[in-house]
C-alpha cells in the first residue's frame, strides 16, 4: 500500500556518506499526494534537504490523499513517523487535542516564522501554540471560458449585478453560467464562503464556523438570499448532485458551462480536458456589500512533528528547510501553488500570478468551511449546502436543523 | 482374534479421553473456528455495543455518555431516513427470490450450451459489488447514460436518477437486485437438480402441470432453497453498503443513506469518527438482524428436529 521510495543522494553521497554511515539518521516523512506535480515537487524538495544535510537518511512514504486521511490516525498513534504532511486549522484540531502532535512554537519563535508566515498563522496557532509549520497555499476565485466570455461580449464582473448580469447574458446565449459537482459536497462549501465571506466578511465567516452565530442568524440567512438568486435562475448545471468536480469539469471543457467557482489546483484539470491557456481566465468573487474588506479562501498545506517521532531533532530541521523561501519558491513553481513564505517569489504562470495577487493583497485569508469548521459541523453543514442547491425551497427546515447540529457540536 | 480385540476395546476405555471420545472428538475439531469466531464476531459485537455508551473520537479519552447516543438517534433526521430506506431495501431485496427461481426455471432445460447461459446468468454475482456500481452509476447518468438514451427515444428529459432524492435509493436496490438475482437464480438451479424425478412422474398422472406442479410438487422439494435464499438476501438487504458507499456515498444530502453507511460515515468516515454514536447505529442494525437471524435459527432448529 505505501509507496517507499528511498531518496539516496547516489553519486554525491557514495563517498562521503560511506564515511559517516555509522552517525547517519533516520528520518521518516509521509507525505500524501502521489499525483505527479506534488510529488515531484516534494521529491526535488527532499532531495536538497538529502544533499544539504549528507548525515540523514531520508526515507519517503507517499500515499494517497483519501488513504492518508484514514492511515493518519494509525500511525500517529502506532507507528510515528517523524515528520507527517496534514492539514491546519480544525482539521489538526483533534490530534493537537490528543497530544499526538508536538508543538513546534519554539521553531517559530526561532526561525522568524511569526514574520515571514504570518499568513498562516493563526490557522497553524491553537491553544496559543504553534503545531506545524505550511508549506504551500493557493488561491479560490472563478475560473471561467474567456473565449466564451469574449464572444458574447461580457467583461470580468467586479460586482455582484455585474456576476448576475453576465450569468443572464450566458443563459440566454444557452450556456449554462456555473459548472459545480456537489457528490463529494465540499464544492458547494467553497460557494457558500465565499458568497458568505462578500456578503458577511471574514468575522462572520469565523464567527459561524466557531459557533458563535447561528445558522438562523439574519446575516447567514442574506447569505442564502444571494446564492438564491442563483440557484432560482438555474444558474447551475442540473444534476451537479451526481457529479465529482473533476466530472464537473465536462461541461466547462465543452462550452455548456463557464464559470467554476474553484481551486487553483483545479487548473491542471482544465488543461487536460483540452482546453488552453487562451481559452480560460480568472477573476476574484466579485464584490457583493459594497466597501467591505475582501478576504479570500486560502487552504494550506503544511508539516507537523507527531509527538510519537523518534528523530525530532532532524524533523525539526526538516521543517525548517521546507520554510525556508528558496525551498517555498522552487516548490511552489513546481506544484503551481503560491508560497507563504513572504520573502519567496511566486511562479510566472498568469495563475500563479493572479493568485498571488488576490492573495497578498486579501484583508483575511479563510482556510476553507470544511477546516474552519469542527468536522461534524462540517458534515452537516455542506449537505444542507447540496440540499439547498436542489431544494432551495426547503431553507429554513435546513437552516433549523444545522442549528440544532450545532448546538450539539459546539457544546 | 477375538483375544486381541478384546484387550483393545479393554485398553480403549482405559483413558479418560478415550472413553468419552465421541463427544470430545467435535469439539476438538471445532475449537479453532470457535475461537476465531468469538474473537472476531462475538467479542467484537459486545465491544461496539460497550463503545457506544461512550463519546469518543478513536483518538482521545472516552467519555461515559449512558444512553447519550441513543436518546440522539431518537432525534436525529438522518437516522430515520436510513430506517427507512433499509425498510425498503429489506422489502425491494425480496424480489430477487422470486426473480431467481423464475431464471432458474427457464434456466434447467437441456439444450445445448446450457452451462455457457447458466454462466452467464451468474455473472453478475460474481463481479465486484464495486464493479456493478460503477456501472449503474454510468447507466444512471442522464447525460451519457444508457437511461439517458431510452428516455431521450420516447422524447423526455432523462431524470437524474441518482441525484433524486425520491429515485435514488430505488435506483440503488434495482442495481443491487442484478447480483442477487444471480445468486438465487444458482441457488435455486442446485436445488432443482435434487427435485426427485418420481414425484414430477407421479404428478403428471395425477394431472397436475404448469402453475399447479410448480406450486404443489416442486416449491415444496425446493423449501431448503427458499430458505436459504431468503436468509442470504435478508441479510444482504441489511448490509447494503458497497453499492452505496460506489454509487451516490448516502446523497444526495443523506437521502440513500441505510443504516450500515450510516455507521461508517458517522464512525470512520473523512468526517465522522464518533466511535460512540456510529456503535449505536451499529447496535440498532445488529438488534434489527437479530430478530431476523434468531426466527430463521429457530425455523432452522425445529425443521432439524422434525428430519430426524
Amino acid at each position: 500500500m505505501f509507496h517507499k521510495t528511498k531518496v539516496a543522494v547516489a553519486a554525491f553521497a557514495a563517498s562521503t556518506i560511506l564515511a559517516s554511515a555509522a552517525l547517519s539518521a533516520d528520518l521518516v516523512i509521509n507525505f500524501d499526494d502521489p499525483n505527479p506535480g506534488p510529488k515531484k515537487g516534494f521529491e526535488d524538495a527532499v532531495a536538497k534537504f538529502s544533499a544539504e544535510n549528507p548525515d540523514i537518511n531520508v526515507i519517503v512514504n507517499i500515499n494517497d490523499r483519501e488513504a492518508h486521511k484514514t492511515a493518519i490516525r494509525n500511525f500517529l498513534s502506532a507507528d510515528a513517523p517523524d515528520v507527517t504532511s496534514w492539514y491546519p486549522g480544525n482539521r489538526m484540531g483533534p490530534f493537537v487535542d490528543a497530544g499526538l502532535f508536538e508543538d513546534v512554537s519554539d521553531l517559530w519563535e526561532e526561525q522568524g516564522f511569526g514574520e515571514t508566515l504570518s499568513a498562516i498563522k493563526p490557522t497553524m496557532t491553537r491553544d496559543g501554540k504553534q503545531w506545524g509549520v505550511p508549506y504551500t497555499y493557493y488561491q479560490w476565485g472563478i475560473y471561467y471560458r474567456k473565449d466564451i466570455f469574449d464572444n458574447l461580449g461580457i467583461e470580468e464582473p467586479t460586482t455582484w449585478d455585474e456576476l448576475l448580469a453576465a450569468s443572464a447574458k450566458l443563459k440566454e446565449n444557452g450556456v449554462t453560467p456555473f459548472t459545480i459537482g456537489t457528490k463529494f459536497l465540499w464544492t458547494a462549501a467553497g460557494v457558500f464562503d465565499y458568497l458568505n465571506l462578500r456578503t458577511n466578511g471574514y468575522d462572520v465567516h469565523n464567527a459561524l464556523t466557531a459557533g458563535e452565530i447561528k445558522y438562523t442568524d439574519p446575516r447567514i440567512k442574506a447569505t442564502f438570499e444571494k446564492w438564491q438568486e442563483l440557484v432560482e435562475p438555474g444558474y447551475f448545471i442540473e444534476n451537479h448532485a451526481t457529479m465529482s468536480w473533476q466530472d464537473a469539469v465536462a461541461p466547462f471543457a465543452n462550452g455548456e458551462a463557464a464559470m467554476y467557482v474553484m481551486g487553483n489546483f483545479s487548473v491542471d484539470a482544465y488543461k487536460n480536458a483540452g482546453l488552453t491557456y487562451d481559452q480560460i481566465d480568472y477573476f476574484q468573487f466579485p464584490e457583493i456589500t459594497p466597501g467591505l474588506p475582501r478576504a479570500e479562501e486560502a487552504p494550506a498545506d503544511a508539516f507537523f512533528i507527531p509527538s510519537g517521532a523518534k528523530n525530532k531533532e532532524d524533523a525539526r530541521k526538516f521543517l525548517a528547510f521546507v520554510a525556508r523561501p528558496d525551498v517555498q519558491t522552487e516548490w511552489n513553481a513546481t506544484i503551481g501553488q503560491l508560497p507563504i513564505n513572504s520573502e519567496a517569489t511566486a511562479g510566472d504562470d498568469k495563475f500563479i500570478q493572479e493568485g498571488f495577487a488576490t492573495v497578498s493583497t486579501a484583508a483575511g485569508l479563510a482556510q476553507f468551511y470544511d477546516r474552519d469548521a469542527p468536522a461534524e459541523m462540517a458534515k452537516a453543514g455542506m449537505e444542507g449546502f447540496q440540499e439547498f442547491m436542489i431544494k432551495p425551497d426547503r431553507l429554513d427546515k435546513i437552516l433549523e436543523r444545522l442549528d440544532k447540529i450545532q448546538a450539539r457540536v459546539y457544546k | 482374534m477375538a483375544d486381541a480385540s478384546t484387550t483393545l476395546s479393554a485398553s480403549r476405555k482405559n483413558t479418560w479421553f478415550q472413553r468419552n471420545r465421541m463427544t470430545v472428538t467435535p469439539w476438538i475439531f471445532l475449537a479453532p473456528a470457535i475461537l476465531f469466531f468469538v474473537v472476531y464476531v462475538i467479542a467484537p459485537i459486545f465491544q461496539s455495543i460497550w463503545i457506544s455508551f461512550f463519546e469518543w473520537d478513536g483518538l482521545g479519552e472516552a467519555e461515559w455518555v449512558g444512553l447519550g447516543n441513543y436518546v440522539e438517534l431518537l432525534d436525529d433526521d438522518r437516522f430515520y431516513t436510513s430506517l427507512i430506506n433499509n425498510v425498503w431495501w429489506l422489502v425491494l431485496f425480496m424480489l430477487a427470490v422470486p426473480a431467481g427461481l423464475a431464471v432458474a426455471l427457464f434456466l434447467n432445460q437441456t439444450v445445448t450450451g446450457m452451462r455457457i447461459y447458466k454462466s452467464m446468468f451468474f455473472f453478475p454475482f460474481v463481479i465486484s459489488q464495486v464493479v456493478v456500481g460503477l456501472i449503474f452509476t454510468w447507466f444512471y447518468n442522464p447525460n451519457f447514460g444508457v437511461v439517458g438514451i431510452i428516455w431521450e427515444f420516447f422524447g423526455a428529459a432523462p431524470p437524474a436518477i441518482l441525484a433524486d432524492e425520491d429515485l435514488v435509493t430505488f435506483g440503488i436496490i434495482f442495481a443491487g437486485l442484478w447480483p442477487q438475482i444471480a445468486y438465487c437464480m444458482i441457488l435455486y438451479l442446485t436445488g432443482l437438480n435434487n427435485v426427485s424425478a418420481d414425484q414430477i412422474e407421479a404428478g403428471r398422472l395425477d394431472g397436475a402441470k404448469g402453475w399447479k406442479m410448480l406450486w404443489y410438487v416442486v416449491i415444496p422439494q425446493l423449501k431448503p432453497a427458499t430458505f436459504i435464499a431468503v436468509v442470504v438476501t435478508v441479510i444482504g438487504a441489511l448490509r447494503s453498503f458497497d453499492m452505496i458507499a460506489i454509487m451516490t456515498q448516502g446523497g444526495p444530502y443523506g437521502s440513500s443513506n441505510v443504516l450500515a453507511y450510516y455507521m461508517y460515515e458517522t464512525a470512520l468516515s473523512e468526517y465522522g469518527f464518533r466511535m460512540g454514536y456510529g456503535s449505536a447505529i451499529a447496535t440498532v442494525l445488529f438488534l434489527i438482524m437479530l430478530i431476523y437471524i434468531s426466527y430463521f435459527l429457530y425455523r432452522m432448529y425445529q425443521d432439524e428436529k422434525g428430519g430426524r
